[in-house]
């Protein structure tokens, strides 16, 4: 027992080695004036300004509100729940749209043949490329941030549930008709289920890129959210803030990836891959 | 005598392979399985067995000729000719329980019926403590009693049987062939096993069917009359092993020139 245990705290302590090396180096050049802290504020500095980016901009006042309205007020979470709304929005946008038309295509040879040439001349453009079309199209604001990060989540939903339904094993579909399955059941009890796995796959990597290109579009067409308030820090010579947005944007990253691994796992439970955790 | 369970008359059967050569898989096959009969195809690997019961069961349909089973001409895979599958099949997202209760919830049964019915099958086939378990965590031996259990749900007169036991070890293949002749016994089921297994076809059936390679054509038809239980080790089990082991072997040897010369 105190060997596994020992086992874990050593494992724990060589993950954080490299991190905790990189940052007491970082923040000791940086106090030593070495680093210009224009260019490379310490890691102190950055987390002090993390903290008033987070924290409400006034004293708590009874007259202006409740207390938990007044606890989220700050500019951060003001950022971050636009950059959050803006890639939801989209996502279920280009992910529904992704995945309707990748079943189509998965199923029906026909449409396969009418759409995949298109979807093939379009894929790889990236959604970044889009943005003078989206300006042009939607204007400025929340249209062609959503527009963009449709894309984004679009093409790998639509490849990933193409390849899944059209590799479904054979073998499952003749056991069904064997037993009976037919239409609807087979489409929802056999041939969804076992595309499961890729359809997921397709929405990780969605999310992946319309995290990205939310960033890219707030930079861009609007002028509120991580994205924005980065590219406003720039322009005040706020690199302590830049970087306190950054972390904020990875943080938020990871733990909606988390949240959609947890997900997929749970959805999957089933499936072989995952037998040994 | 009662119509036959399945019948196969003049059946012929083509393929085209990869590089355009027309291969006869099945020619002119003449069979008929009566109602409750065990009988087993026995043949090397590309005889065509599995292709007459892929035939049968509707999922590749013959060139010419008429396959008729319950009474029907086979024109698609339907739940009276329910089939085990050498590859399992069973639907790995899909509990034990919920495997055995699809083709009932196809049927519309009512969940009670369904209840019912499949704690009987899992009882029936000693899986009861791996109703909740998902295929990947049971053994190849209780995924086919899975798959087994899963057919008999459909209350099909016909179990097809496709080298079901092929990919197990010799104990848990003995096992699964006493069950597979309890449940005939008990149901009165007429079964069509496909195997390359000369005992176990010995072990099995009421009769043999050796077929020829390629074409596919039914070389000769042995009955097994040994009562039952068969003790594998008597001299008129091993007399017969003799005589179907001359007999599949002549068409192993056209198998084996033939991959020889195919390089």
């Amino acid at each position: 027992m105190p060997a596994g245990t020992g086992a874990a705290g050593k494992r724990f302590l060589q993950s954080i080695l490299i991190p905790f090396v990189v940052l007491a180096l970082w923040e000791g050049l940086a106090r030593a004036g070495v680093i210009n802290p224009l260019i490379l504020p310490s890691p102190s500095k950055v987390v002090v300004r993390w903290w008033a980016y987070l924290k409400p901009f006034q004293s708590y006042d009874p007259a202006q509100g409740p207390y938990l309205s007044w606890l989220v007020s700050g500019e951060l979470l003001h950022d971050a729940a636009a950059s959050l709304f803006r890639v939801f929005v989209g996502f279920f946008i280009g992910g529904g749209l992704g995945l309707g038309l990748g079943l189509l295509m998965g199923v029906s040879n026909t449409v396969y043949r009418l759409m995949n040439p298109l979807v093939q001349i379009l894929r790889p453009i990236p959604p970044i490329a889009f943005i003078p079309l989206a300006i042009l199209w939607f204007g400025l604001g929340n249209p062609p941030a959503f527009f963009l990060i449709s894309l984004g989540a679009f093409f790998p939903i639509l490849l990933n549930t193409i390849a899944g339904v059209r590799n479904v094993d054979s073998i499952y579909v003749r056991a069904a008709r064997n037993l009976g399955a037919k239409g609807s059941v087979m489409f929802r009890r056999v041939i969804l289920p076992a595309a499961a796995p890729h359809i997921l796959t397709g929405v990780r990597v969605g999310y992946g890129v319309s995290f990205i290109v939310v960033i890219v579009a707030e930079m861009i067409a609007v002028n509120s959210g991580l994205g924005y308030r980065i590219l406003e820090a720039r322009e005040f010579f706020w690199p302590d803030k830049i970087i306190a947005g950054m972390i904020t944007i990875g943080i938020i990253g990871l733990g909606i990836d988390t949240l959609l691994n947890k997900l997929s796992n749970h959805l999957l439970r089933w499936h072989r891959s995952l037998e040994s955790s | 005598m009662s119509a036959p369970q399945i019948l196969a008359e003049a059946v012929n059967k083509v393929f085209r392979s990869p590089d355009g050569q027309e291969v006869v898989a099945l020619r002119d096959i003449e069979l008929a399985v009566e109602p409750g009969e065990f009988v087993c195809l026995l043949g090397p690997s590309g005889c065509g067995k599995s292709t007459l019961l892929n035939a049968i069961a509707g999922f590749s349909l013959p060139n010419s000729g008429r396959l008729v089973a319950n009474g029907r001409e086979v024109v698609e895979p339907g739940p009276d000719r329910a089939m085990v599958f050498q590859e399992y099949a069973l639907f790995p997202w899909m509990t034990v329980s919920k495997n055995i209760a699809f083709g009932l919830e196809i049927k519309g049964e009512s969940q009670d019926v369904i209840d019912k019915k499949v704690a009987e099958l899992l009882k029936l086939l000693h899986l009861s403590e791996f109703a909740n378990s998902f295929p990947k965590d049971l053994s190849g031996g209780m995924r086919q009693r899975v798959a087994i259990a899963r057919v008999l749900a459909l209350d099909s007169p016909i179990l097809l049987m496709d080298e079901p036991f092929g990919a197990l070890d010799a104990l848990t293949r003995r096992n699964l062939q006493d069950e597979v002749l309890r449940i005939w016994m008990k149901f009165r089921k007429t079964i069509l096993f496909v195997t390359h297994g000369i005992e176990e076809s010995i072990y099995l059936a009421d009769r043999v069917v050796v077929m020829t390679y390629r074409p596919g054509t039914v070389k000769t038809i042995v009955p097994i009359t040994l009562s039952r239980p068969r003790d594998t080790a008597s001299p008129e089990f091993n007399a017969l092993k003799r005589h179907l082991t001359g007999l599949v072997m002549e068409e192993q040897r056209r198998h084996e020139e033939d991959e020889i010369r195919k390089g």
